[in-house]
Formats: C-alpha cells, sequence, structure tokens
C-alpha cells in the first residue's frame, strides 16, 4: 500500500532560557505566547525571580575567570562571536522579520549593524587599560597608577526593539571589560536573545558569562535591581518613567545604573569599569 | 617607657582670630543667619564660636546667587581666567597656611602636625592642580567640548574639613561649575576662612556660597530643583539616602562613603616597617579616616612578631593635646562620635575579641579614645564589619594569599586596602584581586591632587582627583549614573 506523498512538517524549536552556559525552561514552568499577528510563533519561558537569581549565581562565579583572561583572549572570543553571527545571518533576519514587523532588507541591516558593532566593541578590549587609565605623577617618592577593571555583575534590561541590535548595543560593553552579564530580552521580540545565546553557546564564551533571561520586563526588573549580589545595571530598555523606582531600589546596594540614549560610544564602557589607584614607594 | 621626655611644644594660637559669631557666606557676602549653633574645641570641650544655622530660604538664596554667578559670570569667563582664580586661591591658602593648620586643629581636634603637613598643603596644592585643568577640559579625554554640570551642591565631613572643601570646589570651579557647599556642623570654621580667601582673591560673588548647619541644610541642598548635580562624602548610610533621594531628581551624583579598609602583611614583608605602616593605617587623624586600615590580616607564621612590635610601637604614640607639636593622636571630634567609637568597642569585648591599649594618660576634658587593639576577631564580628571610624585596629590572620584576598574582600565596603611584602609579583597579585579603589602597597594612607581616588562598592560612586575626578564634575562624563 502506497502512502500518499505529503508536505514536510516543520520541526518547532523550544525557546528555553540561558544559564550557566546551559539551555533550562524556567523553574516556575511558566511559558508566554508571542505572536506575529495572529500568528503563533514560540512559547518562550517566563522567567521567574529563582531562574533570575539562579542566573546571578552563574554569573558571580564566572566573573573573576572572565576578568582574568587576557585582554587580548577576551578580545579574540567576541571577535569569534561576531564570526557565528554572521553565519546565522539569515535566521536572526527571519525572527527578526516575524517579531518586528520590518522588511528583510531592513531585517538584514539590522543584523549587519549588529555584528559590525560587536565587532567595534570587541577590538576595545585590549585598549581599555591604555585609553582610560593613568600613571600619576604624585608629588613624593612613589610609583602610582590608575588601571580600569569590570564592576562585576551587570544587570541588563534590553530594548524592545530594535531586538538584536538593541541587545548588542547593550551587551558588547559590558563583556568586553570583564564583567559578567545577566540580560533580561526584549519582551515581545524575543526570538533573537534566544537564538544569540546559541551563538554564544557555540563561541568559546566561558559558561555564565552571559546570561539570558526572557519573560515580563516589569516582573523581573524590580528583583533584580534589588538583587544584592549584582554590582551595576543597565536600564537602557526600561521606559522612562519606570527608571526612578528601580534607581530607589538599587541604592539599597548603591548599584551602579546606567540608561543610555547614545550608541557605539567609550562612555557604554566605561560606565561598567572602576577605577584602582595603586600605590609603591620607590626607593632603592 | 621612652627614652626621651618630651617637652611641651605648643602652637601658638595668636595667629588665627576667632570672631565671637559667623554668618552665612553667600553671594560673596557673610550673612548673618537667624539662628546659631555653638561650635567646640574637642580637646577641651570650650565653645570657641556661634555658627549660623543656614534655613531652607538660606540655601535658596545661596543656589540663586550660585545660578546667576553661573549663567552671568563665570560660564561666560574664558577657561583661562577661571585658572587664575584658582592659582591665586592656592597661593593664598599656602600663604595663610599656618592660619588653616591652627583653626583646623582647633576646630576639628586633630594633632597640628597634621593639619600643618597634610591637611593645609594638599588643600592647597588640589587648587593649584585643577587651576591647570580649567584651560585644558578638551584633552582630558571627555569629548571635544565637555561641559559642566552649572550648580553643584556639596556635602563634606568632619574629618578632613578643608582638605575635603578642597577635593570638593577646586574640580567644581576648574569644571566652570558654581558650589553651595555645606561644611560638617562640627567643622565650620576653616571653610568659613576660606569663604575670606575666595572674598581676598577676588572671586566673583556667587562662584562659592557656603551655607552652614546641620543634616536639614544638606538635605535641603540635595532636595533643591535648581542644584544639578551632588558631590557627597560622608556615611554609607546617608549616601544611600541621597542615592534615593536623587533617583527620583535624576540629578548627577557622586558619593565618597565608608570603608573597612583591609591591611594585610604578609610573612615576607619588611616588619618594622608594616608596623610604622599599620600604625599610620589606623591612627592617623584619630581614625577618623573613611580609608583607614581598620582590618590588619597578619600572615599566621608571623602574628605574634608583629603584634609585639605593634605593642611596642603603640606604646611610643603620643596622646593629647592637638596644638602641641609633638602629639600623635588628637581628640576625637565629637562626643556622639566618641559614643559611637566606645559602642562598638564595648561590642568587640563581648563577642570575645582580646582588647589591648597602652598604657596612656587621657585628657580629662574633651573626647579622646586611646589607641585600641582587639586581636583575636572573627570576620562575623561587629568591629570586623562595621566602620568604627576612631583608633581602633580589628586584627585578623590568614594561611594563604588567596585566604586573605577572600577575608579582604568579605565586606560590602570597597575604598583602600594595604599590601606589606618584599615579593613585586605577589604584591601585584594581591593589587589585581582587592575589591579597593585605592590600594596602598608597602604605605598607607597617602593621597595626592593627581591620585584618583573613590571605593568599589558601597563606598561609593565615582573618583575624586586625577583625571578621573574630573568626570563628576562634566556633564558628558558622568560618573556613578
Amino acid at each position: 500500500m502506497a502512502t500518499a506523498k505529503t508536505p514536510r512538517i516543520d520541526v518547532m524549536k523550544t525557546y528555553k532560557l540561558f544559564i550557566n552556559g546551559q539551555f533550562p525552561r524556567s523553574e516556575s514552568g511558566r511559558v508566554y505566547e508571542v505572536k506575529s499577528g495572529t500568528t503563533f510563533i514560540a512559547n518562550p519561558s517566563q522567567a521567574s525571580r529563582k531562574d533570575l537569581r539562579d542566573a546571578v549565581v552563574a554569573a558571580r562565579a564566572a566573573q573573576p575567570g572572565w576578568a582574568k583572561a587576557t585582554a587580548y583572549n577576551r578580545g579574540q572570543i567576541l571577535y569569534r562571536i561576531a564570526e557565528v553571527l554572521e553565519g546565522r545571518t539569515a535566521q536572526f533576519v527571519e525572527e527578526i522579520c516575524l517579531l518586528e514587523k520590518v522588511t528583510p532588507a531592513q531585517a538584514k541591516l539590522q543584523v549587519g549593524t549588529s555584528i559590525d558593532r560587536w565587532v567595534w566593541y570587541a577590538g576595545w578590549a585590549d585598549k581599555i587599560a591604555s585609553v582610560f587609565g593613568a600613571t600619576n605623577p604624585v608629588a613624593g617618592p612613589y610609583y602610582n597608577f590608575t588601571i580600569p577593571e569590570p564592576m562585576g555583575v551587570v544587570g541588563i534590561l534590553a530594548p524592545e526593539k530594535p531586538s538584536l541590535l538593541g541587545l548588542i548595543d547593550s551587551l558588547a560593553p559590558v563583556l568586553v571589560s570583564g564583567n559578567s552579564a545577566v540580560l533580561v530580552a526584549s519582551q515581545s521580540a524575543p526570538l533573537p536573545a534566544i537564538s544569540f545565546s546559541e551563538v554564544l553557546a557555540t563561541s568559546d564564551l566561558p559558561a555564565g558569562v552571559c546570561n539570558i533571561l526572557t519573560g515580563f520586563k516589569d516582573e523581573l526588573a524590580p528583583w533584580m535591581a534589588s538583587h544584592m549580589d549584582i554590582n551595576a545595571m543597565d536600564i537602557s530598555g526600561i521606559a522612562a518613567k519606570s527608571q526612578p523606582a528601580l534607581r530607589v531600589a538599587g541604592a539599597h546596594n548603591l548599584k551602579r545604573i546606567s540608561s543610555f540614549t547614545s550608541v557605539a560610544t567609550p562612555e557604554r564602557i566605561t560606565a561598567f569599569l572602576e577605577a584602582k589607584t595603586v600605590w609603591h614607594p620607590i626607593g632603592v | 617607657m621612652s627614652i626621651f621626655e618630651y617637652a611641651p611644644a605648643p602652637e601658638s594660637q595668636a595667629v588665627v582670630t576667632i570672631e565671637p559669631e559667623y554668618g552665612l557666606f553667600i553671594n560673596g557676602k557673610f550673612i548673618n543667619g537667624k539662628r546659631h549653633f555653638p561650635t567646640v574645641n574637642p580637646a577641651n570641650g570650650k565653645k570657641l564660636s556661634s555658627i549660623s544655622q543656614a534655613s531652607v530660604a538660606d540655601v535658596n538664596k545661596a543656589v540663586i546667587a550660585a545660578r546667576t554667578a553661573y549663567v552671568k559670570v563665570w560660564s561666560k569667563m574664558a577657561p583661562a581666567e577661571r585658572a587664575k582664580y584658582l592659582y591665586r586661591i592656592a597661593r593664598i591658602m599656602q600663604e595663610r597656611a599656618r592660619e588653616f593648620a591652627v583653626l583646623e586643629t582647633l576646630d576639628n581636634g586633630k594633632p597640628i602636625r597634621e593639619s600643618r603637613d597634610v591637611d593645609v598643603p594638599l588643600a592647597a596644592a588640589h587648587f593649584f592642580y585643577h587651576a591647570g585643568w580649567a584651560d585644558k577640559l578638551q584633552y582630558a579625554g571627555f569629548g571635544e567640548n565637555p561641559k559642566p554640570h552649572g550648580v553643584v551642591g556639596q556635602i563634606i565631613p568632619w574629618n578632613f574639613p578643608l582638605l575635603m572643601l578642597a577635593w570638593k570646589v577646586a574640580p567644581a570651579l576648574a569644571t566652570g561649575n558654581t558650589v553651595v557647599l555645606k561644611p560638617a556642623e562640627s567643622t565650620s570654621l576653616t571653610a568659613l576662612l576660606f569663604a575670606q580667601v575666595c572674598q581676598q582673591a577676588g572671586l566673583p560673588a556667587g562662584v562659592v556660597n557656603i551655607v552652614t548647619g546641620d543634616g536639614a541644610v544638606g538635605a535641603a541642598i540635595v532636595n533643591h530643583p535648581d542644584i544639578d548635580k551632588i558631590a557627597f562624602t560622608g556615611s554609607t548610610e546617608v549616601g544611600k539616602i541621597i542615592a534615593r533621594s536623587v533617583a527620583v531628581s535624576g540629578k548627577s551624583v557622586t558619593l565618597e562613603l565608608g570603608g573597612k579598609g583591609a591591611n594585610i602583611v604578609f610573612e615576607d614583608a619588611a616588619i618594622d616597617e608594616a608596623v610604622e605602616g599599620i600604625v599610620n593605617g589606623i591612627f592617623f587623624n584619630q581614625g577618623h579616616v573613611c580609608c583607614a586600615g581598620s582590618r590588619l590580616l597578619i600572615q599566621e607564621g608571623i602574628h605574634d612578631e608583629v603584634i609585639e612590635k605593634l605593642k611596642h610601637r603603640m606604646s611610643q604614640i603620643r596622646v593629647g593635646d592637638p596644638m602641641d607639636k609633638n602629639t600623635d593622636l588628637g581628640a576625637i571630634n565629637s562626643g556622639e562620635q566618641l559614643s559611637k567609637i566606645k559602642e562598638l568597642a564595648a561590642s568587640g569585648v563581648a563577642e570575645g575579641a582580646e582588647i589591648w591599649s597602652p598604657n596612656c594618660a587621657l585628657p580629662d576634658k574633651g573626647f579622646w579614645f586611646a589607641p585600641t587593639i582587639f586581636s583575636g576577631v572573627t570576620q562575623a564580628h561587629r568591629i570586623a564589619r562595621e566602620e568604627i571610624f576612631g583608633p581602633v585596629l580589628s586584627i585578623l590572620t590568614f594561611r594563604t594569599p588567596a585566604e586573605a584576598i577572600e577575608k579582604a574582600n568579605n565586606t560590602p565596603f570597597g575604598l583602600s586596602a594595604g599590601i606589606w611584602s618584599e615579593k613585586g609579583s605577589r604584591i601585584l597579585w594581591a593589587s589585581k584581586h582587592l575589591q579597593a579603589g585605592v590600594i596602598w602597597a608597602n604605605t598607607f594612607n597617602k593621597f595626592d591632587p593627581t591620585s584618583p581616588f573613590g571605593g568599589y562598592k558601597e563606598s561609593g560612586w565615582g573618583r575624586e582627583g586625577g583625571r578621573h575626578g574630573l568626570s563628576a564634575y562634566l556633564a558628558s562624563g558622568k560618573a556613578g549614573k
């Protein structure tokens, strides 16, 4: 008996979180529906406070090793991410088209700009200390120098749109100096962020250095702002009217909280740097 | 028993004239406040003068004066001319250095040797250093055309009254801002003498305004809608209140807050030098230092030797009249601070640490606390976690370098740390892993206008001094925002 020839059915992807280099579902078991118009697209995880805390634990554990890597090595790993991203351009274009209601040309421009910007930041890795550090001519027999250091764990609330480029504008300047990150992706267009986590997972970035959560930003943002083991935040992806409350919550451990309108500026790197000054006597 | 007895060597007070009453310095003139409060010499409890308590209306007048000066004069002035005013101020401070030093010691209680050799020369140096920046800001790395914020509100503490004023006012003026400054309630006198220096320098009226009083004056500054930026040095507790206030108003802010600095002595250290550094780290300025080396971490193998030498050295510390040029440890700044120190020291005893002080007689009058060390301190003890801000050292031990780093970083603070070792690679390794904004290796408590100062974590936002410090006062280079 012959089987009738039928069209092939796609294998649909389960979109999950990215924590400590792995792809878990939300511990809460929650998902939310993402549509393109009226068409169902995916049920990404709706991350919980517990997921956020797990992500911070992973980020904290991974941060010293990432900061300890040579700047040259960090630069190469970040550049590798751009290489892998370039190869998956078509997938990102498709996801952006589906969720952002833009033309393929516009989506392609966003992906290309994202890759180029990532490369721009990657190149900063071994210039940061030269440009933002100093030797200081103190009035005494001391050698005195100031070096920039990463702040530690940085929480990022990524913008809704452009979903990929906005994520990259926030993430790249945080990672390049040796910070680790916990990022909450665009709520309405989360697929590029999840696919980007697959890029990270195949690009030699150590597990835990970047953790990506999907879910409801308004739900997760206050937990992020009040978390005592997050050192700094980029809240560019949150509406201006909601930002003061996060800054108030963040004052509990004096988080360094920034919001940017500029793109591709060194200011976005220096906002997540501490300056450390070391003195030593000079003598025979 | 010391080999030589020291004869008293008191500095003369004749160089200063203290008025019976001081006004607020607003728009280039002294305006008497409606209410006054006393300022006392903490070394003997005697009243020195009456200081005006600024009202909210007075703060408003000061802000209007600062705004007017900013719009009409200061922002229009060529930067090179602005620089000359800062140079003038630096020079007049040097000319009147003895006066400043005596007044600082009388009002604050710190030894005249320190006010004369540290506070006042460094304050003048800050103005001289920043003067040179005024017409070179486009080369500082904050864009081609960096702009001032406008009116800056500055709130400073009582531990280095004139020096903290200089750290705040000099960069603010150099970058083209105008200032409303509040000195600490218990130490207003050198700020008011500084106001006279501004008059002598011919600084345009309203560029610097000084409003004296209590915390309510500080709150009025923080919450004033026409102040663009806040710079605060003080406690972490108040720093957090300010951080919450500006979260809503959107003001730019820098904070220089508390610390619990670890001073780490490795077993290969030059022990005698380390002991000098330990003493300097915790007993400089009676331990009223946010970056004090208040937690001593000694590697186990040299613990007993270091403690023995430290006790011997502490027995040579001369405690007493701050005006005596031989005095090492002066008076505690206020009765309130003395109570805090006593309460925390009592908690150290209650929690089981071993207390020791040299046998030294303390004056009957005024506020005094003997130099004190606690050994056998654990990381859970309050005296290992909370800032005492007094001449009290908590001593812990470690076995491996990694353990030293872990203990040193086990604090919400991150202002300073010390490393004592003769091994270069170990010093660089430790300085890399210590989470602190300032690290002194084989030295301690050194400051310079060219050297950025400020903390990691809950020790503050931003830096003061050096190129990095300029960013706090330029709108294009915001720190901690």
